[in-house]
């Protein structure tokens, strides 16, 4: 009975989240590609009574509106199917919607009260859902980190709100906007934002989270908490820095592009070390986060020098991989949530063989793979290639330290690019090819429709805004307009279909002609070959140099497959070390190799922080134990010192 | 009517790449073999070979996927559009627009991510191996090619290959110390993305030695011919952009006509044969290198690389 | 024709920090003995090369000075102490070849920054061998500090030496006497060197630091 009423329930509250979502997407695309420098506001008389609660959607709210609904509206869809083998819908269904709802009113929030009641609530409602399942193991500490990292996060961003309202107290974004704060408050408010809204979308240090808490939620959960709810960060971050501050200086611009750096470059090598394949998607994300961050920094740099078309470059960059990023990512966490129903195991050790078993959504996991590596032709590709033409255009800015940093982020840009692509090899060649390792693999089957559904159109996606970017580039042209006063140049006719970030003699890009050009080459070869040479195939056993064994064991690892990458560069940055047991010949016990992996930033950072903190709570522990007379002393002391501050200020 | 001169021009450049990739690898076998006293195989047998491959029938194992027999499509496919889009007789033409430096770099990779996904497909050991050792080298190789093609940018100002020539070919370049340092790095990625000696052995089939042999250990018949086709492919394009990079005399632009062109395609079959020539003479002359060696001499080149294009941030070049 | 006369002294500095690099990069004995040949040889054409354009006969002098002591003697006295004293022959250096190079490419970087802002009167092209000299010297002292074995230490130091010549050449006007007296300095003190190794040798049965520091005396 309970069961049925459960099923019922997965359904409606999935089927209306996907009609609401669908009718904000249709909101947002449309004010996004018609409204141009248009914005509505509203204001509701809800919160604090003299500010009232303001809701605005102008360009860049219209974006993230987009990237919010389309996450949730393929969320649903797959919700629809996953979440009938949820084992605790009443922990789930609740918190699906409101969460949705947190993330749509942060993006249309116009004051700061607003802003930051809808960002606790997103994370509330998004660290509920990472509770649903508290019993497994890990999950419990995960989601306690996150409360955590996510608490003090809205701390940060509270005290930046103070700062930008000052003592005036004008906390409607019209007015903080109106209001010019001085350096020093900008530049406090800087490593504010940076702190609140970068540990929310995935920077390191503050990372560290991530990792834990996104692979602890039901699937499609943290497809949205990967794919969207960082690029809500990134969307506070965007709003704050480059709308609500004024003009940037040159420094925050390094500041941003070394942090993106050192986070697109950290998270690609843990993402390369892991097993987990939830855990494995979820360092991409602070990968990709990383390169988002890269072009905003750009972006800053460029428009503290006065180069608004560079500026353009840079902002139109980051915020197309914001789009691209928040499709292809879901779309993998869709697949390794249908991995993970079909499979009961996340461990890449113990699946393998399952292209055979699940093809469809072996393909479309393929295609979030070429698209998260930067393939041709491809969205992933589109947007990096944007940003290296960011870089490119960098030689011209005059300060040193950024002569020295550009060049250095571009190579960590594109070495971060390159293990990328050796990580998903690793993910999807490991998981889905190959020989099936354990019983469970073996027996799987693909899931049902919806989940297909939710991927495929995903699937479409990545493929038409890699051969037509310039469609998305169009629309993103309101928004840099209103963000930095430039935009790429527009094109007309047939030309539209090649993108030109600045000139034609400088660079351009043609997708639909690359992808035209492969097709026709490929099925040119494999037309020739199959009608005047030979089309007979003949399935055999693996030759295997003559060797070939029958036990799935023999095949490669996840952990094998790393062991070169780990051994250039895991030694220096997780003190990487390998210990073989090995047995002398004629003991016929199994050898063993342990691998062991420190998370540098965690013993550094973390660890000597939460020793603190629990030092200061030992210590403060004693005001628990005061008699009467002690603890009115303190209220006595307290008041006393607010009266002494009171009359030092006036 | 210019379009349609325009599109022939465009489909002999493609045509004339595919033919004279098996001459240039046959040609460079020769050369190693003369240096090594030997007779070595005739020229072409390397046209012999593929067509010999073709015809064969194709024999899978029985645990592969169609990421399998559909990677030596898509592996060709990739290679031989990125070979077509580098100028080799003229630059400048139809489709060169369509696709600059960093897309055919990106190319190549999409070449090696299909074939290491193929190595890891039919479950044995020695594709994990080529696979996980590819994907090792591309991991220092891909920046290192990038950076050095950064500095060509901004050196030129343009990621355009046909841009990056023609201006190299102008007399305003002259010898620029980021120049030397990209070429270094580019020979170095090349070396090790053709996996040649020091980096692989291209004539061998022992684990220990293998890289890209290793990941192609079960292809037969036309997929191996494909595959094969494309790896010679690849050397050619290497050789191209190096050659019409840093030795542009003689290309043609776009338009100059039939003549201008005629001597653009046989100033570059002179370069292509003294490239062989020397990448014959260096194999023959040096010992391959540990496995774990490799991103040493792979950091290196992306360090030269980087430098290469610091110094010319730093000298305020636009 | 003088653009081509800076290029072609640019390309020589440059050309030295590339071998500079390249000593980082050796991994045995007999190949880091001839790149410090190769680095001599660099130096004495780009002697050579200044002595050209400046019209400057004595800079000859040196650059064969250079090219015959540095890069023919010295480097065949050494090949000849490695085999005399079987030294072991594969260099380990203390951290790994690519952070050795990451910590040059960070060397290189920090001349740059230190010596163009200094030097803002002066054409581009000098300004840059400059930083480049300054680099070598660092890269040489960074080789010095980064390899466990002695006759590493002394071609670092050496490699240093021919930094400096490139900066004094690259100015004009460099005196024979200072270039002579500098040269014979080197000598004496890669005589003394060397008579040490020998010393060292017969005594520890070693040259390899880390076992001859246990020898040092008092222990903490």
């Amino acid at each position: 009975m309970a069961a049925a009423r459960h099923k019922a329930a997965t359904a409606a509250v999935y089927a209306v989240a996907l009609l609401v979502s669908a009718v904000a997407l249709f909101i947002g695309a449309s004010f996004l590609l018609h409204g141009g420098a248009r914005s509505e506001a509203l204001t509701l008389p809800l919160g604090l009574p003299w500010l009232g609660a303001h809701f605005r959607i102008d360009a860049l709210a219209a974006l993230f509106l987009v990237v919010a609904n389309l996450g949730g509206l393929t969320a649903s869809l797959y919700g629809l199917g996953y979440g009938r083998h949820e084992e605790a819908p009443a922990r789930v269904l609740p918190f699906f919607p409101a969460f949705l709802a947190g993330m749509n009113l942060v993006v249309l929030a116009d004051d700061a009260f607003t802003f930051l009641f809808s960002w606790e609530f997103m994370s509330l409602s998004s660290w509920a859902l990472v509770m649903a399942h508290h019993r497994r193991p890990g999950n419990a500490a995960a989601g306690y980190v996150y409360l955590l990292m996510a608490s003090f996060g809205t701390l940060a961003l509270l005290l930046a709100f103070g700062l930008l309202a000052g003592s005036a107290g004008g906390y409607a974004f019209e007015s903080i906007r109106s209001a010019t704060a001085s350096a020093e408050v900008s530049a406090v408010v800087l490593a504010l934002v940076l702190v609140g809204a970068g540990s929310k979308a995935g920077l390191v240090p503050l990372h560290v989270w991530l990792p834990l808490a996104h692979p602890a939620a039901p699937s499609h959960v943290s497809a949205l908490m990967s794919g969207v709810m960082t690029k809500v960060a990134v969307y506070g971050f965007a709003r704050i820095v480059l709308d609500l501050l004024g003009p940037p200086l040159w420094w925050w611009g390094a500041l941003v592009i070394l942090l993106g750096g050192m986070t697109a470059v950290l998270g690609v090598l843990h993402a390369l070390m892991e097993h987990d394949l939830k855990r494995l998607l979820a360092y991409h994300t602070v990968e990709n986060i990383g390169i988002i961050f890269i072009g905003l920094g750009l972006a800053l740099a460029f428009e503290a020098n006065a180069m608004p078309a560079a500026a353009a470059l840079g902002l139109t960059a980051a915020l197309f991989h914001v789009f691209n990023h928040s499709v292809f990512k879901s779309l993998l966490f869709y697949g390794a949530g249908a991995v993970l129903t079909a499979t009961g195991e996340r461990d890449m050790e113990k699946l393998g063989g399952l292209i055979h078993r699940m093809p469809y959504t072996a393909f479309a996991f393929l295609v979030g793979s070429a698209a998260i590596s930067a393939l041709p032709p491809f969205n992933g590709f589109a947007s990096e290639w944007l940003t290296f033409q960011a870089i490119l255009l960098s030689p011209a800015l005059p300060q040193w330290l950024l002569k020295f940093l550009v060049p250095a982020v571009g190579a960590m840009l594109a070495l971060s690019a390159a293990l990328a692509a050796a990580c998903f090899v690793k993910a999807f060649g490991i998981t889905f090819l190959g020989r099936p390792r354990t019983e469970a693999a073996r027996t799987a089957g693909e899931v049902d429709a919806a989940s297909l559904v939710a991927m495929y159109a995903l699937v479409a996606l990545c493929l038409i805004a890699g051969i037509l970017p310039a469609y998305f580039i169009d629309a993103l042209a309101s928004v840099t307009h209103a963000l930095v006063g430039d935009s790429l140049p527009s094109r007309q006719g047939l030309e539209w279909l090649t993108i030109v970030p600045i000139e034609e003699s400088r660079s351009s890009y043609n997708g639909l002609l690359l992808l035209a050009f492969i097709a026709a080459s490929a099925g040119l070869a494999a037309e020739v070959i199959h009608r005047w040479a030979s089309n007979l195939t003949r399935r055999s056993d693996a030759w295997d140099c003559g060797f070939p064994d029958a036990s799935p064991a023999t095949q490669y690892t996840a952990g094998s497959f790393s062991q070169p990458i780990r051994r250039v560069f895991g030694t220096v940055v997780f003190r990487a070390r390998e210990d073989v047991d090995m047995p002398a010949p004629g003991d016929a016990r199994a050898a063993r190799l342990h691998v062991e992996l420190r998370d540098l930033l965690w013993e550094t950072l973390y660890l000597p922080a939460a020793a603190l903190v629990g030092f200061a709570a030992e210590k403060l522990n004693r005001v628990q134990f005061m008699t009467i007379r002690g603890y009115l002393t303190l209220v006595f002391a307290a008041l006393v010192v607010l009266l002494a501050i009171l009359a030092i200020w006036q | 009517m210019a379009v349609i001169l325009g599109l022939l021009v465009q489909l002999c450049q493609m045509l004339i790449v595919l033919a004279l990739a098996p001459l240039l690898t046959g040609y460079v076998r020769k050369v190693k073999a003369h240096l090594l006293r030997r007779q070595g195989p005739p020229v072409l047998q390397p046209y012999r070979d593929l067509l010999r491959l073709v015809r064969k029938e194709a024999v899978v194992a029985a645990s592969a996927s169609w990421v399998f027999r559909a990677a030596p499509y898509l592996v060709f496919g990739t290679t031989w559009v990125a070979a077509a889009l580098v100028p080799t007789f003229a630059t400048g033409l139809l489709f060169s627009y369509a696709a600059d430096v960093i897309a055919i770099v990106a190319l190549l990779g999409s070449a090696r991510f299909m074939l290491a996904l193929a190595g890891l497909d039919v479950g044995t050991s020695f594709g994990g191996i080529g696979s996980s050792r590819e994907m090792m080298i591309a991991s220092l190789a891909e920046p290192a090619m990038l950076m050095a093609v950064f500095t060509l940018s901004l050196l030129a100002g343009s990621t355009q290959l046909s841009s990056i020539a023609a201006s190299l070919q102008g007399p305003e370049t002259g010898l620029r110390i980021s120049l030397a340092l990209a070429l270094v790095a580019l020979v170095m990625v090349a070396i090790a993305e053709n996996a040649r000696i020091p980096i692989d052995n291209p004539a061998t089939h022992l684990e220990l030695t293998m890289v890209h042999e290793a990941m192609i250990l079960e292809y037969s018949g036309r997929h191996l011919a494909l595959i094969e086709a494309a790896s010679y492919l690849k050397l050619l394009l290497y050789l191209s952009i190096i050659s019409c990079v840093f030795f542009p005399w003689g290309v043609a632009v776009s338009g100059q006509g039939f003549e201008a062109y005629l001597v653009g395609a046989g100033m570059y079959v002179v370069k292509l044969a003294g490239g062989g020539l020397v990448l014959a003479v260096f194999e023959t002359a040096i010992a391959k290198m540990r496995v774990f060696r490799v991103p040493d001499f792979l950091g290196a080149a992306l360090m030269l690389g980087f430098l290469a294009a610091l110094l010319l941030f730093v000298s305020q070049v636009k | 024709m003088d653009q081509i006369a800076l290029d072609v002294a640019h390309l020589f500095a440059g050309g030295l920090v590339l071998v500079s690099f390249m000593l980082l990069y050796q991994d045995r004995m007999s190949g880091l003995v001839n790149t410090f040949a190769l680095h001599a040889l660099v130096v004495s054409l780009s002697v050579a090369w200044q002595a050209y354009i400046q019209h400057a006969p004595h800079l000859y002098i040196t650059a064969s000075i250079a090219l015959l002591v540095k890069a023919i003697v010295i480097p065949t006295a050494l090949h000849r102490i490695i085999v005399r004293l079987g030294i072991h022959r594969t260099i380990e250096p203390v951290v790994g070849v690519g952070q050795t190079m990451l910590a040059g490419i960070g060397l290189v970087a920090l001349s740059i920054m230190v010596m163009l802002p200094i030097t803002a009167a002066a054409g581009t092209l000098a300004r840059e061998d400059l930083a480049f000299a300054l680099s070598v010297v660092l890269l040489g002292l960074l080789m010095m500090i980064s390899r466990r074995n002695a006759v590493s230490q002394v071609i670092g130091f050496m490699s240093i030496e021919n930094g400096l010549i490139l900066a004094a050449t690259g100015a004009k006007g460099m005196p024979l006497v200072v270039e002579i007296s500098v040269a014979f300095s080197i000598l004496v003190a890669l005589i003394v060197i060397g008579v040490f190794l020998f010393r060292i040798r017969e005594r520890f049965e070693t040259v390899d630091i880390h076992e001859l520091h246990e020898h040092r005396g008092e222990q903490p």
